[in-house]
């Protein structure tokens, strides 16, 4: 059941990120891009955990933390950017 | 039944994730291509982390709780990307479907 | 100089590096409840207000709720998207709000993101009004009603009873 289930996961989550790419690389806004930037990053997070389960090994977490927390900051600071014109005051 | 639980939620997640991108790449305006991303996709994810734990679980070596480090961390952090993108968005006035709110200052 | 400023926050934090380590071995716990010690007393200064919960037993129920309306929104939104772009009735609303605090209004903006259809854009400078824009609401004021009864309602009750 596993072995049928995680080639369709899979396959899912590579539309996923390549309708995130199409919509990073048409735009039409910046915070469209930034947006979809934001997607990727979750998009990543989850192939990464369906990795460590498909190669059954944990080491991979540490990876999706780390990015979940630099995504994050990432955004914010995009955003603060458009709204002040500038990150650090 | 173990094996049914995780395929149903690997399959659930990867399915959430998928309907959250093709939102994005499907709706019309920026306010509506926001929600997608921000909901299902962080449940999407959030059912393969639940996933993960349930496998690791129960590979013999103990309790593997640490997805729900992600889990939580991502519950938390969406909502306030997605505010923070609203609000530069209405900063830039980018074009909307719904009629735009009055713009008095007092409302930056 | 209080020794322990918030006392929520040490059970917390050593939780979450219990949960960092994925381990329940005693040399952990001892160096979670040390570091939930220590790193509220040298960012006490950072907390602008204490947390008083006043109402625990509301809070979980709320937290239930929200949980349960978290899943349903998502298959609603589901449907929403994979259904015609065209048949949406996107709208931005204007809700009033009742709460005063920073935490409770953040929190309530938190959960608009992840609950039906809405997403919280900007808070007035007045903190007199949220900006929420909804993916498909015929009816606006059904949409403010929801919130304002189903959210606004208890986060009141835990954090400002007056």
């Amino acid at each position: 059941m596993l072995t049928l289930v995680i080639p369709i996961a899979f396959a899912l989550l590579g539309a996923a990120v390549a309708l995130s790419v199409w919509r990073l690389l048409r735009g039409p806004s910046a915070p469209d891009r930034i947006l979809a930037l934001d997607t990727l990053y979750v998009n990543t997070i989850a192939l990464l955990v369906l990795l460590g389960i498909h190669l059954g090994s944990a080491l991979y977490f540490e990876a999706a933390l780390l990015i979940a927390m630099m995504g994050f900051v990432g955004t914010v600071a995009l955003c603060k950017y458009l709204l002040r014109g500038d990150i650090i005051e | 039944m173990l094996e049914y639980l995780l395929s149903f939620l690997i399959l659930a997640g990867a399915l959430f994730t998928f309907i959250g991108s093709l939102g994005l790449a499907r709706l019309r305006d920026f306010y509506t291509r926001l929600h997608g991303p921000t909901k299902a996709t962080t449940l999407g994810v959030g059912c393969m982390l639940i996933a993960s734990s349930v496998y690791f679980s129960n590979r013999g070596a103990g309790m593997s709780l640490h997805e729900v480090l992600v889990t939580l961390f991502l519950f938390i952090t969406a909502p306030i990307s997605a505010h923070l993108l609203a609000k530069a968005a209405l900063h830039l006035k980018l074009e909307s479907l719904a009629p735009p709110p009055d713009d008095d200052p007092a409302n930056s | 100089m209080k020794m322990l400023p918030h006392p929520l926050l040490t059970p917390i934090l050593a939780a979450i590096w219990l949960l960092l380590n994925n381990s329940l071995a005693p040399g952990h716990i001892v160096l979670g409840l040390l570091l939930g010690w220590a790193i509220p007393l040298f960012t006490v200064h950072y907390w602008p207000e204490a947390v008083h919960i006043h109402k625990p037993l509301t809070l979980l129920r709320f937290m239930a709720v929200v949980l349960l309306d978290i899943v349903l929104a998502n298959l609603v939104v589901a449907r929403l998207i994979l259904g015609r772009p065209q048949s949406l009735h996107p709208a931005f609303l204007k809700v009033p709000l009742e709460l005063r605090s920073d935490l409770a209004i953040g929190l309530l903006a938190n959960t608009i993101c992840l609950t039906p259809g809405t997403v919280s854009a900007r808070l007035s400078l007045d903190r007199r009004f949220l900006l929420v824009h909804a993916l498909n609401a015929p009816d606006g004021g059904a949409v403010i009603a929801t919130i304002k009864q189903r959210y606004e309602a208890p986060l009141k009750e835990v954090f400002e009873p007056c």
